[in-house]
């Protein structure tokens, strides 16, 4: 095993990283942090992630923006807030996901294949327009997006068991006053 | 006696209709007419949130001032629905800057909040508001015999632990008690399914799912109840996927427990939605004619 350091430099980090996440709703309490280990310990998906929750605390306490808002620890969240309801100081760790997650995206630094994030941006665009999701045409733009036919391939025996049991909407969904929410979400633009 | 409107959310038009043709009976029969709320929009779940922090309060935020137009509380099955409907509303009537921000754009477009409305799940009303004692005098058909095992998931338990445990809630099993039926002891029942990372990365989907079924399976369940639309379907399509990467055979029905509840309160199976279980139902009813005989 080649064993190698990594070093990072004080000059690449960012001062004002920490300061910018507090200023997400639900996030200011992240300087009472202890590094205890809890979160990680209760999260299902920590031994997928590159960087555990409660590293992740740590960088952005300490200014490591880059690589927490390129890591895919944000999107292997699957928000079951666990981590948050026992968290001894508090700390609302799934909204602070959440907001490492508009982050990255609003920085357009998110993994650009992984499909958790373009379904995220998928689905909002979908939403958006019509009101409502529609999970048939949400997974046709997400495999499209994410130039995976194979994907798209794979889940069309699925598709038509949930076709056959009455599961599957072939239209597009939609509210009536579309024009209302258009006028409302376009009024609102701007917030991360 | 009915104070509440019925938010369906996107899943219960669809991959869920089960769970709506179980819960809108269920609750007729225990004198709740449900009315679906008008021209409703989607509440964004996860997605949103991962996107548009303002976004998310504004069309949840029209939701909730819907209800408030019909001067009704919301009940909203779907989890994700439920928490975020819960998340904006605190969120708008926290006084803020912020949220006075939101507020007076969802003003701008003819809809005002004033924030009078609760949001609740048909869990919570059922075992607070009706309580398991009329829940008891419904059931015509005992379940006798069938055990279930309760999960619960993540979203409705957490982080809003208004009815029950975060991390050990028992409503459910209460319930599934009160039907006739069985509620084993299943530790796993908040342990998350993956949500909607399930479906896309497979590997962790995958695991997540087998622990879940795994656990009932040992526990002797003949079914899974469960009051989250992308549970159930999580539990269900990754079947398949675990019975390949883990040389396991697994068929374990899962259903929401309003169907449940609906098969017990004598309503008619063929309009609880049993059909669209993707996965064989065969030997549960076959447990329930016997379980019945038993008790005979």
């Amino acid at each position: 095993m080649e064993i190698q350091e990594k070093v990072i430099f004080e000059e690449e980090l960012d001062v004002n990283f920490l300061n910018d996440i507090k200023k997400a709703s639900l996030c200011e309490e992240i300087d009472r942090c202890i590094q205890c280990g809890t979160c990680t310990s209760s999260c299902p998906n920590a031994e997928y992630m590159d960087y555990s929750p409660r590293k992740i605390i740590a960088m952005i306490k300490g200014g490591f923006k880059d690589q927490v808002l390129k890591s895919f620890t944000p999107w292997l969240c699957s928000s079951c807030y666990n981590c948050q309801v026992r968290c001894p100081s508090k700390i609302k760790i799934t909204d602070i996901m959440y907001a490492l997650k508009r982050k990255a995206i609003a920085e357009n630094v998110y993994p650009v294949r992984f499909p958790i994030a373009v379904m995220d941006k998928e689905m909002d665009k979908i939403l958006t327009t019509s009101g409502r999701s529609s999970e048939l045409w949400l997974m046709l733009n997400l495999f499209l997006k994410t130039l995976n036919p194979l994907g798209l391939l794979k889940m069309a025996p699925l598709g038509l068991n949930l076709l056959k049991t009455g599961r599957l909407s072939l239209k597009k969904e939609s509210i009536k006053n579309k024009k209302q929410l258009r006028k409302l979400l376009k009024s609102v633009k701007g917030g991360t | 006696m009915n104070n509440y409107i019925y938010y369906p959310g996107c899943s219960a038009k669809t991959n869920a209709k089960h769970y709506e043709e179980s819960i809108l009976p269920v609750f007729k029969e225990l004198g709740f007419d449900l009315e679906e709320m008008e021209d409703w929009n989607c509440c964004g779940a996860t997605a949103t949130m991962s996107v548009d922090e303002k976004k998310v309060a504004a069309i949840n935020g029209r939701i909730l001032s819907l209800a408030e137009t019909a001067k009704k509380d919301i009940l909203a099955p779907c989890a994700a629905c439920y928490l975020s409907l819960k998340k904006a509303n605190s969120f708008l009537t926290g006084g803020t800057d912020q949220a006075a921000e939101i507020l007076a754009r969802l003003k701008d477009i003819g809809l005002e909040y004033k924030g009078t409305i609760e949001v609740k799940h048909p869990l919570e009303v059922l075992i607070n508001e009706i309580g398991l004692e009329k829940i008891k005098e419904k059931v015509q058909r005992k379940l006798s015999g069938l055990k279930v095992a309760c999960y619960y998931g993540c979203q409705v338990v957490r982080p809003f632990t208004n009815f029950d445990d975060p991390d050990y809630p028992e409503s459910m099993d209460k319930l599934i008690q009160a039907l006739g039926a069985e509620p084993v002891e299943y530790a796993a029942k908040t342990r998350c399914c993956g949500g909607a990372l399930a479906a896309n990365l497979e590997e962790v989907g995958s695991k997540l799912n087998y622990i879940l079924i795994k656990e009932a399976v040992k526990k002797g369940a003949d079914v899974i109840t469960t009051l989250c639309p992308l549970c159930l379907f999580n539990l269900e399509i990754m079947q398949s996927k675990i019975a390949k990467k883990y040389q396991v055979n697994i068929k374990m029905p899962i259903l929401f427990f309003s169907q449940l509840m609906g098969l017990a309160f004598g309503l008619p199976k063929e309009d609880l939605g049993f059909s669209r279980s993707l996965i064989p139902l065969k030997a549960m009813w076959k447990k329930l004619e016997n379980g019945g005989a038993n008790e005979q």
